[in-house]
């Protein structure tokens, strides 16, 4: 912990935190537009039961309880991201195998 | 006016920064399968509350890193850097501001088996839920956590040590998870963790979308103590409610919250201008039970109420405002709270085919 005056010079890494807290929504807004390699995946979608467990339907039993999918997403960190929901949830192979099929058709 | 000339200053460096960032966005040409390179996600917030009329401001850059390695192996880490700027005399006087860093969690996975997961490291004390699930800046509806929190995640929140977790059923209709865990004594800055222990243990119900899990601690430094914990979540699938509860129960107190969303996509679907609010409430209590310097927790009883509404803007960016009443035998106070959150996923680097 560092405690800092702020009419005092020299804390450019603390004003970039402001700065950069203040921009980084309105340049997300902006630059980030959507990509060809966006997965076909239904965003945000209340999903309705379905016989068959499939991956979205997985998905949105597991990581769906806590976030949404990600708008952006590349099929490059798809494998990393399911892995990391894999520890993070507790998913079994078979579970992170269908919801990677599902991100990642 | 020192201000803008500071930024004129930095102007050359935060370009070079943005354009770094813009870059990593790009997209690669053709078509990809899923890879497995390493990612930065993470969140960047703008916080700003007013706890009974002393107001601070907070801006908050949380990186999150994720680094595959070979098949079964996986190095993950949360950052959290913030600064809290307040008046120098509570509600008067010139803002003053306060640096903080913290390592939420820098850990080591090694996925053993379809249902086994060993953890090394620095890792989220796994009591209750919302710690680990909830206390990113990107997912927390209301930006002050649970005031039972500090019951079973004490000190930081984080553990050191080693952990192993998974799932022992996992069917159709019904998963349960499991969580074991022990954390060694450390005061080294930004990795302070308590010895400890616990478990926590899920039953999940997919096709309701119903979970209950208990949790348990051991404090093993100090005065040995114990902390229960319950966890109840729903979130019916027809409509966009959900509903997250806890209880705990510490040595000097016990307490609950109880909160409620409803995102109101049934009006026109989820990316319609009112089918991006949600509207939050959430109800919680502490009970005291005896004296407890440093728990963390309100020195008696309190009710808290508190209501806030999202609003989902486009592009992961997320606007939250919340009112809060606090109920107290040492002080009634309001409590409002706004803020503006952006999450950001993107590659560590542009990769091939």
């Amino acid at each position: 912990m560092t405690t800092i005056d702020i009419s005092a010079r020299g804390w450019r890494f603390n004003r970039a935190i402001v700065f950069l807290s203040l921009i980084a929504p309105s340049v997300g807004c902006l630059v980030a537009q959507p990509r060809q390699e966006r997965p076909a995946v239904k965003k945000n979608a209340v999903v309705q039961p379905a016989t068959s467990r499939s991956g979205e339907r997985k998905f949105q039993e597991n990581c769906g309880r806590c976030h949404s999918v990600p708008e952006q997403l590349s099929p490059r960190i798809t494998g990393t991201i399911v892995r990391h929901m894999r520890v993070r949830a507790s998913l079994s192979a078979a579970d992170a195998q269908d919801i990677l099929r599902y991100l990642s058709p | 006016m020192r201000l803008f000339k500071h930024f004129g200053q930095q102007r050359q460096t935060l370009a070079g920064a943005l354009c770094v960032s813009a870059a990593l966005w790009l997209p690669s040409v053709g078509t990809l399968r899923a890879q497995n390179t390493p990612i930065i996600s993470g969140g960047v917030g703008f916080l700003d509350s007013t706890n009974a009329g002393a107001n601070f401001f907070q801006p908050v850059v949380a990186p999150l890193v994720a680094i595959p390695i070979g098949k079964n192996l996986l190095v993950e880490s949360r950052f959290d850097f913030r600064g809290v700027y307040a008046r120098e005399n509570g509600k008067d006087g010139p803002y003053k501001g306060t640096f903080f860093k913290s390592t939420q969690y820098l850990q080591l996975d090694y996925i053993a088996a379809s249902h086994l997961t060993f953890t090394v490291g620095r890792f989220l004390t796994p009591f209750g839920t919302y710690n680990e699930r909830l206390s990113a800046i990107w997912m927390q509806n209301f930006q002050n956590a649970p005031l039972i929190f500090p019951i079973g995640t004490r000190t930081t929140g984080s553990s050191d040590g080693a952990m192993v977790r998974g799932v022992l059923i996992s069917k159709p209709a019904v998963q349960v998870n499991y969580i074991g865990y022990f954390s060694a004594f450390s005061s080294v800055p930004q990795f302070e963790s308590a010895r400890a222990a616990g478990d926590r243990v899920g039953v999940y119900f997919p096709g309701k979308r119903i979970e209950i899990g208990t949790s348990y601690a051991r404090f093993l430094q100090g005065t040995h103590n114990n902390s229960f914990g319950a966890d109840f979540w729903w979130q019916p699938w027809r409509v966009p409610l959900q509903v997250r509860s806890e209880y705990a129960h510490g040595e000097h107190a016990q307490g609950y919250w109880l909160e409620s969303t409803y995102r109101l996509s049934q009006w026109r679907g989820m990316n319609s201008v009112i089918g991006r609010l949600e509207p939050l409430f959430r109800m919680q209590q502490v009970f005291r039970n005896s004296p407890g310097s440093g728990d963390g927790l309100p020195s008696a009883d309190t009710k808290l109420a508190d209501f806030g509404l999202v609003y989902h803007l486009p592009q992961e960016v997320r606007f939250t405002t919340s009112y809060s009443r606090k109920f107290s035998d040492t002080g009634n106070a309001n409590i409002w709270n706004m803020a503006i959150t952006y999450r950001f996923l993107f590659p560590m680097w542009r990769g091939g085919q």
